[in-house]
């Protein structure tokens, strides 16, 4: 089991793919950081060896990722709430940002629909 | 899609003219229409009203809202909220 960035373990998947267990890398990311370390990206992730991990988790060490990008995410939003911009608004309200319409659907952020009046007999 | 860094950030020449009145002083508010302008490092600490198609708002600039467009900073909606009638209505149905 290879520990990379952390608490990430991936399993027995191909490279390719349990690279993708750690936040902040996804297939086309993970296709970079496998060519510059020189890794093949079918070798499933328990037969790396010593040597691949090593090079693997420098490659990865280039990128923000895990806690450091939650944390960068979390604070440019936080920066939006603080100067009041359009964006920042709709967070606090929890609402779509990007101009989704919320007649109907964006139920993601509003969450299970309320219990509606008069539905009941 | 943003706007083409080659054309500079845009900002309304009159607004632009505005606030380097008001840096000298000789202005004591600047009030505007352009919500779409960016707002820039100069105009840090001041104060302008912008124009939300009502009233114009007045939006105190800070350092951290450089680079987004005044329009941002004066909603142009007010949500007064829904269920007003069902509240009324409620007790009556029981």
């Amino acid at each position: 089991m290879a520990r990379i960035a952390g608490v990430n373990l991936p399993n027995d998947k191909r490279v390719e793919i349990g690279l993708t267990y750690i936040f902040g890398i996804g297939r086309s990311r993970a296709a970079k950081i496998l060519e510059a370390a020189g890794v093949s990206p079918d070798v499933r992730v328990r037969d790396l060896t010593e040597k691949e991990i090593a090079a693997l988790r420098q490659e990865v060490e280039k990128y923000v990722v895990e806690g450091d990008l939650r944390r960068r995410v979390y604070a440019s939003i936080q920066r939006l709430k603080d100067i009041n911009a359009y964006r920042g608004i709709r967070h606090k309200r929890r609402l779509p940002v990007r101009g989704q319409r919320t007649r109907s659907n964006a139920r993601t952020w509003k969450g299970p629909r309320p219990a509606k009046a008069g539905k009941k007999r | 899609m943003p706007r083409s860094t080659n054309k500079g950030p845009y900002v309304k020449e009159s607004l632009l003219k505005k606030v380097q009145r008001a840096k000298r002083g000789e202005l004591s508010e600047i009030k505007t229409w352009s919500r779409a302008s960016m707002i820039t490092p100069e105009m840090v600490g001041l104060t302008i009203k912008v124009h939300n198609g009502k009233v114009h708002v007045p939006v105190y600039i800070v350092e951290n809202m450089v680079g987004h467009k005044l329009g941002e900073f004066a909603p142009t909606r007010t949500f007064r909220g829904h269920g007003g009638m069902k509240k009324k209505r409620a007790p009556g149905l029981t």
